[in-house]
């Protein structure tokens, strides 16, 4: 298989001001994220507010230089490409939304939406470029005389297709996904989750799919994410992680997650509080004030990602995780 | 007899020939039972409740056979009468804490201002009872937080100053809109935790309107199916979510990435919910039923008791009893 997409150590800090005749502060939104990314495959990214997923997507589609670090797409290094490099790799990357009602212009037509990116990177002629559209219309299930038609007249589900057919116009080789079913009813969410898939298979594109509804994330994913406060804790293929999660938080947020067949047997694992201000993060691990498993070692060393068990944890505790 | 009787509900906006948003519901909540309503958006869910309330505002327009609260009558009561009950026996989480809380008033004015106003407290036991009312909602440093203003707060935090407020006169009915939909998953299991705590420990009847059947399930002792405007189940927990009657029901169920694990794609429902003009004549599931009949498409039918609960379905699935 080929890798399309390498990210290695990505990183990316804010400056916060803080007034007058103070220094800057800093946020430390990504912290560290490496992975690899084949063609046709999901990562799964995921994570509660505040833990830089979006940062993490805007810095993979180029929307934002990272702080540093490095990020390959299809063998191309990003940081100093020249400005036509740079237009080429935005080809191949592309984006779909949380909001289909934010994402789409609402004063021109979906068919011109679908086919502004053909206008932009290809020398297709205007008729060119319609049979196109059409064609991707029917592909992502819209009716293609609805060329002329503008996006308040589509519903929620409907919209957010035309995002992907927008997103799928110039066959990316990494499209990102920032939760794009959470704004949508459950029957919608099925149908567009079918849709990604769908897209996937014919495509061969590689997603990289952030969402925080973890039920989603298994039916979508092949490799998961997980991070906290800007830095990744867990990673590996799918199945070990929801089979046995090693880092404690991946294990609360599992068992967090409301199942429609609830175990009356099995406790929830509570975590207390709220997530840690990313302007005064704690010290050591920063799960620490919040994780049953913390030790005094935990407060004070900040545990670093390293294999274990098929995949990487960042904890210093995980062993303890194995024998359950 | 139950703490809450709704009988034959119709709410229409715009004339009386309206399409009706909720079509002739009828529910009834039983002291200290905790009921979930489900249903996607525009099946009505929400105004089912806010017709309760009396939020409906012009031009909309609420009739119902009977509408009971505690022995009241909702219908005919006067703004008067119902201030006086709504917001003490009967309270409402919405479902963004951001907005409803308001941001230029202090947490503890706005808690106090409840208080003071149903329970007609003095200033200084209202200012003791908030704080009392802030720990309970298991907010940390509770009297310090009492000086803080919404913005100051973060989402899960301002849920439970909007709980607090919703709890502070003891209601019998508590009815939370989505309560947890703006958080996050591990804050949603917080929150969701402390209702029920609540709801136990005063014996209060609690409505939870949901659009997650995961949350149902962990959470509600029956559950009502909403489609359009229509009560198309009405069943208990567990047995809804093991043994579905209604094929809606059941589409709802298949559509949760959980349900089908393993699977390369998800069961779905084709097409989306009928608009206001496209109303079908017969069933209003017909032109997406799996299942479809003639009949179904000549004939509405009615909420009728089946074998584990009441179906609006002419041919109910699941019909073997055990």
């Amino acid at each position: 298989m080929t890798v399309v997409l390498t990210a290695r150590d990505l990183t990316r800090h804010y400056e916060v001001s803080r007034g007058l005749f103070k220094g800057h502060a800093v946020v430390r939104a990504l912290n560290g994220v490496s992975f690899e990314l084949e063609a046709g495959k999901t990562l799964a990214v995921v994570g509660e507010s505040g833990c830089g997923k979006s940062t993490l997507a805007r810095a993979l589609t180029l929307i934002e230089e990272p702080s540093s670090g490095s990020l390959k797409i299809a063998g191309q290094e990003v940081a100093g490409a020249n400005k036509a490099e740079r237009k080429q790799l935005r080809k191949d990357v592309q984006m779909v939304f949380q909001s289909p009602y934010a994402s789409l212009n609402p004063r021109q037509k979906v068919g011109d939406q679908l086919a502004e990116p053909l206008l932009i990177n290809t020398a297709l002629s205007a008729s060119e470029r319609r049979e196109k559209v059409q064609a991707m219309m029917k592909q992502v299930g819209l009716r293609p005389e609805h060329y002329h038609r503008y996006p308040h007249m589509f519903s929620g589900g409907q919209r957010q297709r035309i995002a992907l057919a927008r997103a799928m116009m110039l066959q990316p080789k990494v499209l990102v996904a920032d939760e794009p079913t959470s704004a949508l009813d459950v029957s919608i969410q099925a149908q567009v989750l079918n849709l990604f898939m769908d897209l996937q298979q014919e495509f061969n594109t590689a997603y990289v799919f952030i969402s925080h509804n973890l039920a989603v994330v298994r039916h979508v994913a092949d490799e998961v994410l997980v991070m906290y406060l800007g830095r990744p804790v867990e990673m590996g293929p799918k199945e070990e992680i929801y089979t046995r999660p090693l880092h404690p938080y991946t294990q609360a947020l599992l068992s967090a997650t409301p199942t429609i067949h609830p175990d009356p047997l099995k406790p929830k694992i509570k975590i207390a509080g709220e997530l840690p201000n990313p302007l005064n993060p704690p010290s050591g691990c920063a799960f620490h004030k919040r994780c049953a498993y913390a030790t005094e070692f935990c407060s004070t060393h900040e545990p670093s990602l390293r294999v274990l068990d098929n995949r990487q944890v960042a904890c210093h505790h995980a062993e303890l995780f194995l024998q359950a | 007899m139950s703490l809450l009787e709704i009988k034959n509900l119709n709410v229409r906006f715009g004339d009386a020939n309206a399409v009706p948003v909720v079509d002739g519901l009828s529910l009834s909540v039983d002291k200290g039972e905790v009921l979930a309503i489900v249903g996607e958006s525009g099946s009505g869910k929400s105004v089912t409740m806010m017709a309760l309330m009396g939020l409906i505002e012009a031009p909309g327009i609420v009739t119902a056979d009977a509408l009971n609260f505690d022995g009241k009558n909702m219908l005919t009561l006067s703004p008067r009468q119902r201030r006086q009950v709504v917001g003490k026996d009967m309270a409402m989480v919405f479902q963004d804490p951001m907005t409803a809380l308001n941001p230029s008033y202090t947490v503890g004015f706005q808690i106090e201002e409840v208080l003071r106003l149903h329970l007609k407290m003095s200033k200084k036991d209202a200012r003791k009872r908030a704080i009392e009312l802030l720990e309970k909602v298991e907010i940390p440093a509770a009297a310090s937080r009492m000086q803080a203003y919404p913005h100051q707060l973060s989402g899960g935090m301002s849920q439970r100053v909007a709980i607090a407020m919703a709890i502070a006169a003891e209601p019998k009915l508590l009815i939370a809109d989505e309560p947890t939909t703006a958080l996050d998953v591990t804050i949603q299991a917080q929150i969701m935790d402390l209702l029920l705590n609540l709801q136990r420990e005063q014996d209060m009847a609690l409505v939870l309107i949901t659009h997650d059947l995961a949350v149902v399930a962990e959470t509600a002792q029956r559950v009502c199916v909403m489609y359009a405007g229509q009560a198309v189940e009405v069943g208990n927990v567990p047995g809804l979510f093991d043994v579905p009657a209604h094929p809606y029901s059941e589409a709802l169920l298949a559509a949760i990435p959980e349900h089908s694990m393993g699977a390369a794609r998800l069961a779905t429902l084709p097409g989306i919910v009928p608009g206001r003009y496209d109303r079908p004549q017969g069933c209003l599931l017909s032109p997406r039923c799996p299942y479809v009949q003639d009949t179904c498409r000549q004939q509405r039918p009615a909420l009728e008791p089946k074998a584990h609960s009441q179906v609006r379905c002419f041919f109910p699935l699941n019909q073997e009893v055990a």
